[in-house]
């Protein structure tokens, strides 16, 4: 080798990587109704695809009204010995399920990316290692849940009826599973069409730690396998997490029945970038934010917010960070972004990317070369010139798709972050203490998070203000909508 | 001049670099590129004509063995001014240059004259690179001024000669100063004369304070090296050193610098590696590949 050949560079790329495990699908999956996997009463069966490739991996089971009644009568049936039980003893059960998430951990997070499309790195890292650290954190408040409402007398709600999102489908099932059944409550768990395999996976893990049958069951299906499942009549409590639109659905439809409801909605969060803040680090934060799971994330920081002096060194940092993230393979280790959840998703955010175009905002997209042919892709992209009355800036996209707007003054950032149906989180960034708290306690957001963002941990609750929903998840204030509370103070011996 | 580093989120990404999967080919390709830009030095006052001979040896022919391409030399052999003759006489017809610490390396607490008179002697002596230190103690105390002026002075004695700033940025402790020190560095430089691509680098460490080289250190610095090159168009180049001692810890370098500048960096004309453990990991784990199985650590020769 000449000396000038050592100093030309060299065009070093990454080999392909892939995760080498394979997992086993079984082609037709059933419910988990009553400790058990059966076959549907209504006998009809739906598929679940790879959206990285459109490859379908397994037929799963469409609960019918028969289906979705023998789920509920289970957890009836389940619920007085389950809620009666010693908390420490529930919280045995709890644990068990923590370590076996833990020992199962990469078939669960190789099945995550195969069905749902996020990439390896992320439901290795993220989606898995959280689910388990829920189930750890509730198994803690099993037996001390008279210390977390102190001179109230608890008593678990009843029959749960829980829909999750397909965004963080088994992290989901962990944040409603977990708190409702450390409180002594019976489940019914409804994960979204598009992905049900890990939730049928921690059926199998339910099994395995014998937790008691009927106390947790799973049912599959789409929007109206929910619709029934709220609507039975024998169901106390309806916990929902997915769009604002169906979330107003189950409001009306729960209202004067008694039933309790959380919900856990949409959301527009305003990410703010002050010209005092450690800029690399906000663009990181902006990264974080937006691309996080495809942007497939309900407190994604789709709104961002830069103070007009700092806005072309943003933008122009944002644009080199872009051509460092990955976009491809989901199985890939050393994927950033995989692959957009289902058809109708891609569809939607491509239908916002036009109307953002053509309402005037300007398009910046770093295109990559290694997109399969196959599958469900959108490459990150972000707008500018974006006015605060356009579509991408008030609707919720969950795509990859930023809108970047601009700020002069404090007052002004707050006043436009706030100026949106929804308040699920927040995101600040400057270098200066007083102006984080004062931001902080102003912005109509449940979660603010400062000079980071989309951090979770099972002792913090989540949760939004206004179209983003009600009720918390997550943490102490995570138990409030499992249980029932009586002052004691009033009642007789 | 103040730019604020966010400790957290600095170690946040300085981490994701750490998660690359590198395998097969392009771990192949690291390696024999990490080789190219090792710095192989001797730091210590029992140093002697002979090791540093022997010293040479290795970093012309980093291993005895054949593979296929054959492996390159390092990039060069780093000593003190004393050895700097013994280095160039040895290295004569190869690739590899001799870089020299100077300026009372590896404090730097000596009078100005002293530290300009090493430098010159190194260069006297054929040192193809100088590896000065910056003044940590005016640094410190707020004397940005006195640090600038100096750096610019050395610059101006150094001649062809390149010159590697090093900071010593365990003691300057926080990511702020380093980053601040940073800019100074390559700015004073730049005020001495203009700078053709690779004739500036900046260095993380002396490898005589611990802390050495860290990933958010080596992040930061060439954040920096990326915003002069926006600004200016000028490459400068970086050089870890001190604590980079295992080939997969190389590796998570070459990527950081890959996704933070680009492949144009990926070359010894713009990006070193301090070290001397690293070399024999370097190529166990080529030969690894080569061969299919580890070979002990007796395989390769000491320096």
């Amino acid at each position: 080798m000449t000396t000038q050949e050592q100093h030309d560079p060299v065009g070093w790329e990454y080999s392909p990587a892939p995760e080498q495990i394979k997992v086993h699908i079984e082609p037709k999956n059933k419910l988990f109704i009553n400790g058990a996997f059966v076959s549907p009463k209504s006998r009809s069966w739906f598929s679940t695809i790879n959206p990285s490739n459109e490859q379908k991996l397994a037929d799963i089971a469409c609960a019918g009204k028969a289906d979705v009644n023998n789920a509920v009568l289970a957890a009836k049936k389940a619920l007085p010995k389950w809620s009666k039980m010693c908390g420490s003893v529930r919280a045995k059960y709890l644990y068990r399920i923590a370590r076996r998430i833990q020992e199962r951990a990469r078939e669960l997070a190789i099945l995550e990316t195969m069905d749902g499309g996020k990439p390896i790195k992320e439901s290795r890292d993220v989606d898995i290692p959280l689910a388990a650290q829920h189930f750890f954190y509730y198994a803690g408040w099993a037996d001390k849940l008279e210390y977390a409402f102190p001179g109230r007398s608890i008593s678990p709600v009843g029959v749960c009826a829980q829909i999750i999102p397909w965004n963080f489908p088994l992290l989901m099932a962990a944040w409603k599973l977990a708190p409702a059944l450390a409180c002594g409550n019976t489940c019914i768990l409804k994960p979204a069409e598009t992905t049900s395999l890990t939730a049928l996976r921690l059926a199998e893990i339910i099994q395995e730690v014998g937790l008691p049958e009927g106390v947790v069951n799973i049912v599959t299906g789409a929007g109206d396998t929910g619709k029934i499942l709220a609507e039975h009549k024998t169901v106390n409590k309806v916990a929902f997490t997915g769009s604002t639109e169906v979330g107003k659905l189950l409001m009306r439809s729960t209202a004067g029945s008694g039933k309790k409801l959380t919900l856990e909605l949409g959301g527009k969060s305003a990410n703010i970038i002050f010209a005092d803040a450690a800029i690399d680090q906000a663009v990181e934060g902006i990264i974080s934010g937006i691309y996080f799971n495809q942007g497939h994330v309900c407190c994604a920081g789709s709104r961002l917010f830069v103070e007009e002096s700092i806005v072309s060194e943003v933008i122009q940092k944002l644009k080199h960070r872009l051509q460092s993230l990955r976009v491809g393979d989901p199985l890939d280790k050393n994927t950033d972004l995989g692959a957009i959840n289902s058809k109708a998703q891609l569809k939607t955010v491509q239908q916002y990317i036009r109307t953002g175009v053509d309402e005037g905002a300007e398009f910046h997209e770093v295109h990559q070369d290694r997109l399969p042919s196959k599958g469900y892709w959108c490459n990150p992209c972000f707008f500018t010139e974006v006015q605060p009355s356009h579509t991408i800036a008030r609707e919720e996209i969950f795509g990859p798709v930023l809108s970047v707007m601009t700020f002069r003054t404090p007052q002004e950032a707050l006043t436009r972050a706030n100026n949106s149906p929804y308040g699920l989180a927040a995101g600040i960034w400057t270098d200066k203490g007083s102006k984080i708290f004062e931001m902080a306690k102003q912005i109509d957001a449940g979660v603010v998070w400062c000079n980071t963002y989309n951090k979770f941990d099972a002792a913090s609750p989540f949760g939004g203000f206004k179209e983003s929903g009600f009720g918390r998840e997550g943490g102490m204030q995570g138990l409030r909508p499992y249980i029932r509370l009586q002052n004691t103070s009033g009642r007789m011996k | 001049m103040r730019i604020p580093v966010d400790t957290v989120m600095v170690q946040q990404r300085a981490d994701s670099f750490a998660r690359r999967s590198i395998k097969t080919e392009s771990k192949q390709q690291g390696l024999r590129l990490a080789l190219s830009m090792i710095d192989l030095t001797t730091l210590e006052g029992k140093d002697s004509p002979e090791k540093v001979r022997s010293l040479c040896a290795k970093a012309i022919n980093p291993w005895e063995g054949t593979i296929d391409p054959p492996l390159p030399s390092v990039a060069a052999v780093c000593v003190y001014p004393s050895l700097v003759r013994v280095a160039k006489h040895s290295l004569q017809g190869s690739s590899v240059a001799v870089a020299s610490v100077a300026t009372g390396f590896p404090s730097g607490q000596y009078p100005i004259d002293v530290r300009l008179n090493d430098v010159e002697e190194a260069v006297r002596a054929g040192a193809d690179e100088i590896d000065m230190v910056i003044n940590r103690g005016a640094f410190l105390s707020g004397d940005f001024g006195e640090v600038s002026d100096e750096i610019s002075r050395v610059r101006g004695v150094c001649g062809t000669a390149h010159l590697k700033i090093i900071l010593e940025t365990g003691e300057l402790e926080t990511l702020e100063n380093i980053r601040i020190a940073s800019e100074l560095s390559i700015r004073a430089a730049a005020n001495a004369g203009p700078i053709k691509d690779g004739e500036v680098f900046i260095k993380t460490s002396t490898g005589k304070i611990s802390p050495a080289a860290t990933m958010p250190v080596t992040l930061v610095m060439l954040e920096v090296i990326r915003d002069y090159y926006e600004e200016t168009g000028i490459r400068i180049g970086m050089k870890p050193a001190g604590g980079i001692k295992t080939a997969k810890q190389a590796l998570h370098y070459l990527v950081m610098v890959k996704e933070t500048l680009g492949n144009d960096w990926l070359t010894k004309s713009l990006f070193r590696f301090g070290a001397s453990s690293l070399t024999n990991d370097v190529l166990r784990q080529l030969v690894r590949q080569h061969t299919g199985r580890y070979a002990a650590t007796y395989d390769f020769s000491e320096a």
